[in-house]
């Protein structure tokens, strides 16, 4: 019961961080080449313990980032759960997988992910040009090695604290 | 991968296909929902309860330092922005006082006109949270809600003019849309002439269009705009902005008028709501009333 509790603090503050970057103020500049990075966080936490962190996960950090973002209410809910779907299904292939491969994998996640964004604002009548999704898109292909360092780090750090 | 295996195997009886197409299902329908029109303001008003901290914590580091500038600043900065302060307010004063014989004036003539005479707006003021909303869409939170009875479709204004109104209400927050929006128009008329038009956003928060008036229409590089009140949103009388750019295009029926917005839409931090006369409430009573009179 504590180590279940105990090992829910790290992954849920990586979860906080990525929405407070998600929405922090910035210039122009730097808001249009955002990185999803709700997105990235949940892809890694769904390859590296996809029995923890699954589609509900998915689904609460979805609703998340749409009622912080003001976003049409299901829109980012419904992309990252189609991620994380292709996540679960191909996390034992990945997992192994040397980092060239795995952020090749998390390129085609996220230009889903920005893909259906897109789509849904399409159809919402929201219409935003596919070429301002495409940084977002590379900055967060570019960012998946650190973000994998960064959390590996965070990970392993709890785990050994855990078995301790 | 670590979790003891009686923990993972509990959760594999639902089958992972069957649990993505039902929530699947679910976040299409709130889309569907949430499109179609307004019955999940309640749902988004739960969930925006839940990352409330979240947009304290974003909001935390800008408010702390806005704190500390002001808590910092020299006494001598202080000493003099005070004395400013106080030239304004005097200044002020004056033309007050000559306002208060104008206001007289002004519901007397229109008491012989039989025209009814504007009252005080209510304002409360609210501050413009440090959070970025959708950046393709012309969007802001205020830290006032629900608890402060905040409606949708309320006007904002600040120091300068009209900055926009509310489109969501929650229960500590509130979501607006700026006037340059390209979703959204005020209803105004040149303050020269009276001319009466619609002012359009053009997602550029420096810039507003009139694309509705004619070549023919007496508009004039430099003509103020004030909100005209008609369409009920926002109150009388309120600046809007000023025309910089009238195009009179000889083979189209239509100006293209560029206006300037009065105020400082993309550096505001504190706006003022407002509660006009015709706020909704009311004049659900008075029809109310209307009804059961006879």
């Amino acid at each position: 019961m504590r180590d279940t509790a105990n090992t829910l603090v790290w992954p849920a503050s990586t979860f906080m961080i990525a929405l407070i970057l998600s929405v922090v103020p910035m210039p122009d500049v730097a808001v249009a080449i955002r990185p999803p990075w709700p997105a990235l966080v949940m892809i890694y936490w769904t390859l590296v313990a996809p029995e923890r962190f699954g589609l509900m996960t998915a689904m609460a950090l979805g609703l998340a980032v749409d009622t912080l973002s003001g976003a049409l209410l299901g829109q980012n809910a419904f992309a990252m759960l189609i991620i994380t779907y292709f996540g679960l299904k191909f996390h034992l292939r990945l997992r192994f997988s040397p980092i060239s491969q795995t952020t090749i994998t998390v390129f085609g996640m996220l230009l889903v992910y920005e893909f259906i964004l897109f789509w849904v604002d399409g159809v919402a009548g929201r219409t935003v040009p596919f070429s301002e999704r495409w940084m977002p898109l590379l900055i967060g292909t570019l960012l998946w090695p650190l973000v994998l360092e960064v959390l590996d780090r965070i990970r392993k750090h709890d785990q050994a604290r855990i078995e301790v | 991968m670590k979790a003891p295996g009686g923990i993972g195997g509990g959760r594999e009886a639902p089958s992972i296909g069957l649990k993505f197409l039902l929530l699947a299902a679910i976040s299409l329908g709130f889309m569907v929902i949430d499109h179609r029109n307004d019955h999940l303001s309640q749902v988004r008003q739960v969930f925006s309860i839940a990352v409330y901290p979240i947009e304290i914590a974003v909001n935390l580091p800008f408010k702390t330092w806005r704190w500390a500038t002001i808590s910092l600043a020299e006494r001598a900065t202080l000493l003099r922005e005070n004395s400013e302060l106080k030239n304004l307010q005097l200044r002020y004063d004056v033309r007050l006082q000559r306002m208060a014989a104008i206001e007289a004036e002004n519901v007397r003539l229109r008491a012989m006109l039989d025209s009814s005479a504007q009252i005080d707006d209510r304002v409360l003021v609210a501050e413009i949270l440090a959070v970025d909303l959708d950046p393709y869409r012309q969007r802001f939170s205020i830290n006032r809600g629900l608890q402060d009875e905040v409606y949708v479709g309320q006007a904002l204004l600040d120091a300068n003019g009209v900055v926009g109104q509310i489109v969501g209400v929650e229960v500590f927050t509130s979501e607006a849309v700026l006037i340059s929006d390209p979703d959204h128009a005020v209803p105004v008329s040149v303050n020269r002439n009276g001319l009466r038009t619609i002012a359009v956003g053009t997602g550029d928060s420096g810039s507003l269009r009139l694309p509705y008036l004619t070549n023919s229409a007496d508009i004039e590089t430099g003509d103020l705009l004030v909100s005209s009140g008609l369409g009920g949103v926002f109150p009388s009388g309120y600046p809007v902005g000023r025309v910089i750019e009238v195009e009179r295009r000889p083979g189209q029926s239509f100006a293209d008028v560029i206006v300037k917005p009065a105020s400082e839409l993309d550096r505001d931090r504190e706006v003022l709501l407002v509660w006009s006369e015709e706020d909704p409430d009311k004049q659900y009573d008075e029809t109310k009333l209307v009804e059961t009179d006879p």
